[in-house]
């Protein structure tokens, strides 16, 4: 339903994706992901004003080898749907949506610290749950999960500025 | 020791009292608890800026769980939100059988319902305890926690342990009720009903409660659904929003409860909106305690669930198929799925991808409270600093769940 609704809006832009388990799910280029994004919320035949989640998943075998999800909600028609963008190994970004949900302000902070994706377009992309000298992107499947980390150098909290935010 | 250059370089005619003065307040700080830094810009008390750091419990919840089978990532999601681990367990276990396309039999949907209620209760009263005694109510906090043991013990007694539970499998549950439980939470709300008229006296018209409370980190509701907030924190300024209603899951459409609403989203309804909620949940146990019909716990696929053990230890067939299951782990065809509750803390939402083997390639936990912190620095810019502590209590960050 929602899906043949976004494919006459948007025509060759919107790929359905794998719906078999009752959950409405589509692919979207990251070229078009912004203005997708924009309709999705604003619509009124759409309305997704909750961004639940938004996180990526790492095929590395494959090409492209991201994926950011969108896990979409409407608490208003309350219906949900899913929007994947896939990105290739060699420039992970995507264009950022802090602009149409705040939540993705941490959340694309969390993936981008996870993943080293690039959100384009974040006020203030840095680590969040990781420290900012901590080396590689630790959700990433070429990353072992027993790595260690090399020591970092006492930082003085007096002497240094504390991050702010914007 | 020489002064660092910016101190060093202040003028003698700068007044003290017109400066912005910076402060970290945490990691470890004993008024708030989780581990969290605030970097604050004050003026006086006024906070001008913040910056709230988190990670300090992150332990690579996700990442761990794509090193074991899906069963072992059971243990790991009791130590998301350890206030109410069962929540979590439930929330994982319905993830995967979507995955896999199965149900399970109608008594665990009940079972799983009720101890993921008993949970919600320990989880508020363990928010709300904590909460009160930070603004000096400490003879509440003790009257809850006393409460929440009661409680803590009857999820001993079908658990085995009080929070890492570890109860849940893929098509089921470990353990059924005991024989005895009806009596048990008779006995247990008995309790309950005391500690909360009490802990309402004490509370909801103290005029030092109050007006620590009371207009103090409000949130208005657009700005809320902005950023992804959920459960009582959405609910307290006025949304009615609540996975149990909008996507009934297990049996809460058989369930009669209402869902308490604030109107003005600061601390005060927050608490309130917690406080009512206890009660019903309280209903929803007695109701599902009245429907629950006898009949097996965990469905009877060989290829999910492990054989009983007089099969395991007198039968080949048996003993192979506990030894796959536990060697290769459950079969889960390639695909992916994002599943929802309502957990104690707002929609604790699980996105798991398969590749058809027995091992996760991707568990993504949606953290109701991570959500809520990156909230918080728009609430409580412009506020005083004391205004943190009841705010932040009211958040109900639970580390393992917002740092992962």
């Amino acid at each position: 339903m929602l899906i043949e609704k976004l494919q006459s809006r948007f025509l060759d832009a919107i790929t359905p994706g794998d719906t078999s388990r009752g959950e409405e799910v589509v692919i979207v280029p990251r070229e078009r992901a912004i203005e997708v994004f924009r309709v999705l919320r604003d619509d009124p035949d759409f309305a997704f004003n909750f961004l639940t989640d938004l996180t990526a998943v790492d095929w590395l075998k494959r090409e492209p080898r991201f994926e950011v999800v969108y896990n979409l909600n409407s608490l208003v028609l309350n219906h949900r749907l899913r929007v994947k963008v896939p990105l290739p190994s060699g420039e992970p970004w995507a264009q950022s949506v802090v602009e149409l949900w705040s939540a993705a302000d941490w959340l694309e902070r969390e993936c981008y610290d996870m993943f080293g994706i690039e959100f384009r377009g974040h006020p203030d992309l840095r680590r969040i749950l990781m420290y900012d000298s901590f080396v590689g992107h630790p959700l990433r499947r070429d990353y072992p999960y027993n790595k260690r980390q090399p020591l970092v150098d006492e930082v003085d909290p007096v002497t240094n500025p504390l991050p702010m935010s914007r | 020791m020489a002064l660092p250059a910016r101190w060093a370089n202040k003028t003698e005619a700068s007044d003290p009292a017109d400066e912005i003065m910076e402060i970290q307040m945490g990691p470890s700080h004993p008024a708030s608890h989780g581990t969290i830094k605030f970097n604050l810009k004050l003026d006086g008390e006024r906070i001008v800026d913040c910056d709230v750091e988190v990670g300090y419990l992150h332990r690579a919840f996700e990442k761990m769980c794509e090193q074991g089978t899906w069963t072992q990532a059971f243990p790991y999601t009791d130590r998301l939100n350890y206030a109410s681990p069962c929540i979590n367990n439930v929330a994982f276990a319905l993830a995967v059988e979507k995955l896999i396309g199965v149900d399970t039999p109608e008594r665990c949907k009940y079972v799983r319902l009720i101890m993921s209620e008993v949970s919600r209760i320990t989880d508020h009263l363990t928010c709300l305890g904590m909460a009160s005694q930070e603004v000096g109510a400490t003879t509440v906090a003790f009257y809850l926690l006393e409460a929440r043991e009661f409680l803590y013990d009857l999820v001993e007694a079908v658990t085995g342990a009080r929070l890492t539970v570890s109860w849940c499998r893929v098509g089921g549950v470990t353990h059924d009720l005991p024989a005895d439980f009806k009596q048990r939470i008779t006995h247990a709300f008995q309790s309950l009903d005391g500690v909360l008229s009490d802990a309402d006296k004490l509370l909801s018209r103290n005029r030092v409660f109050v007006d620590r409370m009371s207009g103090i980190g409000e949130f208005p509701a657009d700005k809320a659904i902005s950023y992804g907030i959920s459960g009582p924190l959405l609910r307290a300024a006025g949304v009615n929003y609540d996975v149990r209603k909008a996507n009934p899951y297990l049996v809460y459409d058989r369930v009669d409860f209402e869902v308490p609403l604030g109107e003005r989203g600061d601390n005060y309804d927050r608490f309130n909106v917690r406080f009512r909620e206890m009660l019903e949940s309280k209903k929803i146990i007695e109701q599902a305690l009245k429907q629950m019909p006898e009949g097996p716990i965990e469905i009877s696929d060989p290829r999910i669930v492990l054989p009983p053990k007089e099969q395991v230890y007198n039968s080949i067939e048996g003993l192979m198929n506990h030894f796959k299951l536990v060697i290769e782990g459950v079969k889960v065809p390639a695909g992916e799925v994002y599943h929802a509750v309502e957990g104690a803390n707002g929609e604790l939402g699980f996105f798991v991808v398969s590749d058809g083997s027995g091992r996760p390639y991707r568990v993504r936990v949606r953290p109701p409270c991570f959500l809520a912190m990156g909230a918080l620095n728009q609430i409580l810019i412009g506020r005083m600093l004391p205004d943190i502590i009841t705010t932040f209590g009211m958040i109900n960050m639970i580390g393992g769940e917002c740092d992962r």
